[in-house]
């Protein structure tokens, strides 16, 4: 089949709108100040992720991103959130101390983004690292259960740990109501 | 092919919103001329032959109605709700196998594609109740969620036994793997699964669950929430959540008919076609419509526990027991 006119262009635009999506969810989970708002720029920004995955050749990440981010852990964030409180926190006043911390922590986040910057800047972005596998599911499952075996069990103990932990914060919280 | 890639996929994506539409008006119609024949009464019978014209009707009264948002709500995720119900169905029908050639997009995870898009689904509804700022929109969402979570376990289980006995999620690769007589069908291979039967229950009732359909419509309880989350929303916010319900039952049939009823596969291994497809298509979605009126809606704690004491069990026990007899036997597809 002949090369569709203009097909990079389509696809730098494609690129750019997952770029702008990822940055967009990512900036409104920050900014917003109702919880569920900011728990659909989570949302919005694991469906960028997801692209962006998908521009690196790896279809089975991206829609594991979707599964899990959107469809798990967001959900399960909701659902925490409206549990807990159903009608909106008030918006308190700003004190001096409050600008106090946010100063402080504009310090701190400038100085992790410089300090990625310069080791960004530093890298040799050009090497392309070789490609391990063709990336699809089956050499994924072979990689989980040979060589990254584990890492793979520690996460799964990891979560095992989370379970009974929950577990334990929920006997506790019914006996005592 | 002459015509070129990202026009024929425009072209299909054309025409499955011209499917999606048509199936979601003509639907209502078999609903409600079911749920009267199942009542012993007609049905609609005045707007054209036999009713043939109520959809039509309808989608006129639902586009020309005033949309209205309630003082109060989250104006954005108001709007935004029945968008983001309509759209994973959309996105899940792209990757359907109608026939050996008519399918927007033949990719090799197109399997996770439709349960990945599937599962905003959920987080859709609880916004639009969240956001309708009513409290039988809020429980409505509540519920939702406790019930998606619950069958989503069991459905995703069953998937995973089905991507075992097939060794693929290309949806394409899986029917034509079923080519052939009708034992060939995936629901028949008991040397492989032996509760193969059993699956496709559990497929089915995970299916209903997941699109909120009675006997669990715990969501749009109308008895007990008013209409549940979609209770704020007028004219076509709720005509669209409406077309979702049905897009979803359409893509949770299509699957049920790619992964075990064989796709476009002929039961006698000649004439295979797109008609087949949609025969097995609509015999499942009528056999939702039959449910709905047979069944009463069941309570939420049967619902729960129905998922969670004898699906999931039932759907791991499948699973280990298929993934044995696939490592022992080794008759694997």
């Amino acid at each position: 089949m002949s090369e569709f006119p203009a097909a990079g262009l389509i696809l730098n635009i494609v690129f750019v709108l997952a770029l702008a999506t990822t940055l967009v969810g990512a900036v409104l989970a920050v900014v917003t100040t109702r919880i569920i708002r900011s728990v659909c720029g989570l949302a919005i920004c694991c469906v960028g992720l997801a692209e962006l995955y998908y521009f690196l050749h790896s279809p089975f990440l991206a829609l594991m991103e979707i599964l899990i981010y959107v469809g798990a852990v967001c959900v399960t964030i909701v659902f925490a959130v409206m549990l807990a409180e159903p009608e909106e926190a008030v918006v308190e006043k700003k004190r001096g101390v409050d600008f106090a911390w946010s100063g402080l922590a504009m310090v701190v986040c400038g100085a992790i983004f410089f300090g990625l910057w310069r080791l960004g800047s530093q890298q040799d972005w050009t090497a392309l690292t070789p490609r391990t596998n063709d990336g699809s599911i089956q050499s994924i499952g072979k990689a989980l259960l040979t060589t990254y075996s584990l890492p793979f069990e520690m996460i799964s103990l990891a979560l095992l740990v989370a379970i009974l932990g929950a577990l334990a914060v929920a006997r506790t919280g019914r006996d005592k109501a | 092919m002459s015509v070129p890639e990202p026009f024929r996929l425009i072209l299909f994506v054309a025409g499955l919103m011209g499917f999606v539409g048509f199936n979601a008006a003509y639907l209502v119609w078999v609903e409600r001329k079911g749920a009267g024949r199942f009542q012993r009464r007609p049905g609609p019978t005045e707007a054209g032959w036999a009713g043939l014209l109520q959809p039509i009707a309808d989608a006129a009264k639902l586009l020309s109605k005033q949309l209205i948002v309630p003082a109060g709500v989250d104006r954005t995720l108001f709007r935004a709700a029945p968008l983001m119900v309509m759209a994973p169905a959309m996105i899940g029908l792209a990757v359907i196998p109608f026939s050996e050639t008519l399918a927007a997009r033949n990719i090799n995870v197109g399997l996770l594609m439709i349960f990945a898009f599937g599962s905003i689904n959920v987080m859709a509804v609880m916004l639009g109740g969240w956001a309708s700022r009513n409290k039988y929109a809020i429980i409505s969402a509540a519920r939702v969620v406790s019930q998606n979570v619950a069958y989503e376990i069991p459905m995703l289980l069953v998937v995973v036994t089905m991507i075992m006995m097939t060794g693929t999620m290309n949806l394409q690769e899986i029917v034509q793997q079923q080519a052939g007589p009708i034992w060939h069908w995936n629901i028949f291979r008991v040397w492989i699964n032996p509760l193969a039967p059993i699956t496709f229950l559990i497929f089915y009732i995970c299916m209903l669950a997941e699109t909120n359909r009675a006997p669990f419509d715990m969501a749009e309880a109308e008895s007990e929430l008013v209409a549940g989350a979609y209770t704020e929303y007028s004219g076509m916010g709720f005509g669209v959540f409406f077309m979702a319900e049905y897009a979803n039952i359409l893509l949770g049939c299509s699957v049920a008919t790619v992964l075990f009823l064989g796709g476009w596969q002929s039961p006698f291994g000649i004439w295979s076609g797109v008609l087949w497809f949609l025969a097995k298509l609509y015999f499942l979605v009528f056999s939702v419509v039959w449910i709905r009126w047979t069944f009463p809606r069941t309570q939420f704690y049967g619902l729960l526990n129905l998922s969670w004491k004898i699906l999931i069990p039932v759907s791991l026990f499948t699973f280990i027991l298929s993934s044995a007899m696939i490592k022992l036997l080794g008759n694997r597809l």
